[in-house]
């Protein structure tokens, strides 16, 4: 006995079996309990549901969020839209139904049974969609035929609507259905096809604050598919507001300056870089893609000679002419290559290698320094400063101005634009740099492109001091109650390599180019606001030698004005160009001047300011 | 030369349950993937099936023709691959609705998630045999087997397959708990696993709450795990008393089921079978856990007490966790039900652990 004891105790596993066994006992008798209950006890009931295949699923679609301009006000709502469904099992002789339904509908019955027997693939339970936002009328009639559609359902669901049809498309972006490849990537772990996913612009890049979650419904519905009961619902999440730093006035204001020419034109604060206005013409109805664009609507979009599904603000890449000039000067001047009292003489050319380089006056400026140089875009002046300073001194310098480089305002495919230097030629040409390279560069022609929001940024910058902000679009996300989930920070992305003193040369400069007696933009010149600027005209072929031809209009120069206003403490800084617009002064300046005019006059500047929460910067100086 | 004892001793009883259950799960399989239009593609995962049959027998004979007690030696290196088959599946491992199960080695479809399941059997099994203080496993002690299981545990929940990293859990606790954890161990790893959970909680991202939430409670999912729980119910329901009869579920034809051949498997029996086919079903069952249990009981060996209890633990989670999903009282999750649904690694997971019970129970008299 005592032996026995001894070589159980160390594995003394033998009692707990007896436990175990118990245990699994008692957990399969909570399975054979469930089993009688659902066979037996609920047995018939489940029968009854079975035999009707009764059980259906239904989403409830989140209500997407709305998109709203820095006051509130509406860019994108919802609207309630009635589609007509059809669900195969319930119908029963689904030929005679479908003929029945196309009266109503106005569609051939082969198409609506195309659509049926598209989606063949689906269990016959699933409703097919078969058309989307009929009217009210066709409602009405569909509501009193109910009982001779069997199978047929018309489902309430909430529709994108652009209220301002044509007004900001390019920032609004618009929906799609969401494409294979958007499906497979993983990115959008939550959605099925056919749902509906942004595709462009804040749309698409807020998408996952906009969207919502999808609730569910379980439903049990009667042999005509019409839902006896709710089962069991789960209630969908609202998509978040967002809220855009666009101010919707002075955007709709600048597309009706530039109705009717391709161009773009932005604002922005010069003191947080939020984007007030970010236009690009032509524009498109937004409205037209929320149910599936069609064929001839799309060919046309694309074929447009003026590109209007291009949104030119940040995908234009121009370049910037004599806008250039501004940073070919702060170069200039920072790097001791000329000063405040340098002085060149301009004959209306300079002699180069062999090789007049005009001044686009041609009978010359006389000797000008650089505040005169800035004011009447003196060519000259320029192609000397740039000549002392050296291509690639002056690509460092533009890029530590934020040019050749994406802003990162998070909107669709923007671009870089291009400041060359010397290795990127030999890198992409194979060949050297040529020194006269150099001097169209320094006027903003050869290589240089730049966008208009860059452009723009530019002029913040020059104008606030000194600071490159990070452009905003966004400026917060609200529940639907009101609750701020995502408020934007402005964020310093550099500043301008320039000493104050310097700066404010510039800043004089072109100040005078808008308010001095010969500036190149007196026509921008308002009375109550002082603007500063620059006019920039971009070679889209090299500059004529003979003035007089008659150049296609395709051919034509483009037209540049960047500025900002007024000029003692900037609250806007604007860039407008106008694609083949030929001088800035005529084409774009106008432009820009109307925009200030309409954002600075709008509201009385205290008000204004106590609205945004934000301080004009001071210059540094 | 096999031991006349050996088949003296065989375990005709055990096989004929197996073979019992099997004939079960084929002709419930059949009746699931013909059901299914269009049924000639379909039909081809039966053929499929019975083939993972037969390769099943072959390695059940193989698991039991040699002594288990060599796997002592063994546990180690049969570990060591399974974790690195692990982890090549997270490296390499083919991507399907989401997550990285499976490893394509040619023609062959493997899931590794499924063997990690013996492997960790093994391992525990060798480590708990060499045994403890009479007041049980110190919490000492039990770090390594802690790290043996949460290794594999942390690489299947990558996957992520939250139901298999699961039940690898429940194996390895079951293990434990029977081997005898000290009083003082237990109570720190209970309280400090609860004061854990608000913390990991709180690390998470908002969707994989969400998805954890959905693990727990399908009903937050109405369209996805919810819908295909109410739709189980109600076949096991409308199955009744004595069953709609063979090939002649309609929740089972109507493609309502989802996974029917393979994880909601018991749901078309029941429909097919009623109560009757079900209750005998699960009765079945449970002869087979109780007859792993006893094996184990009568096994002198530490090791093949402990592995044998591992083994039957690891076919009775699978039960509960199958069955019970199927009956809405398990969340929704991938695990097979063995010996009935369909499934090439699985059926030969469930063939190696059977063919180790019968390995253990034919040798409990000889002592080397």
């Amino acid at each position: 006995m005592e032996q026995f004891f001894k070589k159980e105790e160390p594995d003394g596993y033998k009692p707990r079996i007896v436990g175990v066994m118990l245990t699994v006992l008692a957990l399969f008798g909570v399975l054979l309990l469930r089993l009688i209950y659902l066979q037996i006890v609920m047995g018939e009931e489940y029968y009854r549901l079975s035999m009707n295949n009764s059980i259906r699923l239904q989403t409830v679609d989140p209500p997407r969020g709305l998109i709203l301009d820095r006051y509130g006000t509406r860019l994108a709502e919802n609207r309630p839209s009635f589609d007509v469904n059809f669900t195969p099992k319930d119908a029963g002789d689904a030929g005679r139904v479908l003929n029945e339904l196309s009266l109503y509908l106005q569609s051939p019955a082969e198409e609506l049974l195309a659509k049926v027997k598209h989606s063949r693939g689906l269990a016959a339970f699933k409703p097919v969609l078969l058309k989307q936002d009929i009217g009210r009328d066709v409602l009405a009639a569909l509501e009193a035929r109910r009982v001779d559609l069997p199978g047929v359902s018309v489902q309430v669901r909430l529709r994108r609507n652009y209220l301002q049809a044509m007004n900001a498309s390019h920032v609004i972006g618009y929906l799609g259905e969401i494409s294979l490849e958007e499906l497979k990537s993983g990115d959008h772990p939550g959605l099925r096809s056919g749902d509906a996913i942004g595709k462009f612009g804040v749309e698409r890049t807020f998408d996952n604050y906009l969207r919502g979650e999808p609730g569910g419904r379980q439903v049990e519905v009667n042999a005509n598919g019409q839902v006896m009961r709710v089962l069991q619902t789960v209630a969908a999440r609202p998509g978040h507001n967002v809220v855009l730093t666009i101010d919707r006035e002075l955007q709709q204001r600048a597309e009706e300056l530039l109705d009717g020419v391709a161009g773009a034109a932005v604002a922005v604060d010069p003191a947080n870089g939020h984007i007030l206005a970010l236009v690009s013409s032509p524009t498109f109805n937004p409205n037209s893609f929320v149910s599936g664009i069609a064929s001839e609507a799309w060919e046309a979009l694309v074929s447009h000679p003026f590109r209007p599904l291009e949104n030119k603000a940040i995908q234009g890449e121009y370049p910037p002419g004599s806008t250039f000039k501004i940073v070919t000067a702060l170069a200039g001047l920072e790097e001791k290559a000329i000063d405040e009292t340098t002085a060149f003489e301009c004959a209306g050319a300079l002699h180069f290698a062999g090789r007049d380089y005009r001044c686009w006056k041609r009978e010359g400026h006389g000797r000008v320094d650089v505040r005169r140089a800035l004011a009447e875009s003196c060519d000259v002046f320029f192609y000397r400063t740039g000549q002392r300073l050296g291509v690639d001194r002056l690509a460092w310098y533009a890029k530590a101005c934020g040019l050749g480089a994406r802003t990162g305002v998070g909107l669709d495919q923007e671009a870089r634009g291009l400041i060359p230097s010397s290795t990127w030629k030999k890198k992409r040409f194979g060949v050297p740099w040529q020194e006269g390279e150099t001097l169209s560069v320094s006027i903003g022609q050869g290589y240089n492109l730049t966008t208009p929001l860059q452009m723009a940024l530019l002029a913040a910058a020059v104008g606030n001091g000194g600071i490159r902000y990070r452009p905003l679009i966004l400026q917060r996300v609200e529940t639907v109650e009101g609750e701020v989930v995502f408020q934007a920070a402005h964020q310093e992305a550099g500043r301008l390599p320039i000493s104050p003193r310097n700066l404010k040369i510039v800043q004089e400069g072109i100040w005078a180019a808008v308010n001095g007696e010969r500036g190149t933009a007196r026509r921008v010149h308002l009375s109550d606001i002082e603007i500063a600027g620059k006019t920039g005209t971009s070679q889209v072929v090299g500059r004529k030698d003979s003035g007089d031809d008659y150049t296609p209009p395709h051919l034509r120069p483009h037209a540049w004005f960047v500025c900002y206003a007024p000029a003692a403490a900037p609250k806007l800084a604007v860039a407008v160009v106008v694609e083949n617009g030929e001088h800035g002064s005529s084409a774009a300046g106008p432009i820009a001047r109307e925009m200030v005019k309409t954002f600075l006059r709008k509201v009385p500047d205290a008000q204004r300011l106590a609205g945004d929460g934000v301080k004009v910067v001071a210059g540094n100086g | 030369m096999i031991d006349r004892r050996l088949i003296h001793n065989f375990d005709w009883g055990l096989l004929m349950v197996v073979m019992l259950l099997g004939a079960v799960g084929l002709t419930t399989v059949y009746s699931a993937v013909t059901a299914d239009p269009p049924p000639a593609a379909q039909k081809v995962l039966f053929y499929k099936q019975m083939i993972w049959f037969t390769l099943g027998f072959i390695v059940m004979t193989a698991s039991f023709s040699f002594s288990y007690r060599v796997l002592d030696r063994w546990a180690h290196p049969i570990y060591v691959v399974c974790v690195l088959l692990l982890l090549g599946v997270v490296v390499f491992g083919k991507l399907a609705g989401g997550s990285r199960r499976w490893l394509v080695l040619g023609p062959v479809h493997l899931q590794p998630s499924e063997l990690i399941k013996i492997a960790m059997v093994l391992v525990l099994a060798k480590y708990f045999s060499k045994g403890s203080d009479p007041r049980g496993f110190n919490l000492r002690e039990l770090i390594r087997p802690m790290l043996m299981t949460g290794l594999p545990f942390a690489l299947i929940v990558i996957q992520p397959d939250l139901g298999t990293a699961g039940l690898v859990a429940l194996i390895a606790v079951t293990m434990a708990l029977f081997v005898k954890v000290e009083r003082r161990a237990l109570t720190l790893l209970v309280t400090s696993a609860g004061a854990l959970v608000p913390l990991v909680w709180s690390l998470l991202k908002d969707y994989q709450k969400q998805r954890i939430l959905t693990f727990l409670n399908p009903d937050q999912d109405p369209l996805g795990a919810g819908y295909h729980i109410i739709q189980s119910k109600i076949a096991i329901g409308s199955g009744m008393i004595s069953g709609k009869g063979y090939l002649q579920g309609t929740q089972n034809a109507l493609s309502f089921l989802p996974e029917e051949h393979t994880d909601f498997i018991f749901s078309v029996l029941a429909e097919e079978w009623g109560a009757v086919g079900s209750i005998g079903v699960l009765l079945l069952l449970l002869v087979l856990i109780l007859w792993g249990l006893n094996i184990a009981h009568r096994c002198r060996d530490p090791f093949g007490n402990i592995l044998a209890i591992g083994i039957t633990a690891l076919l009775g989670w699978q039960v509960m966790i199958n069955v019970g999903m199927t009956m809405g009282l398990m969340p929704v999750v991938g695990v097979p039900l063995p010996l009935i649904s369909y499934g090439g690694s699985s059926t030969l997971t469930v063939a190696i652990c059977i063919g180790l019970l019968m390995n253990i129970s034919m040798r409990r008299f000889l002592v080397e």
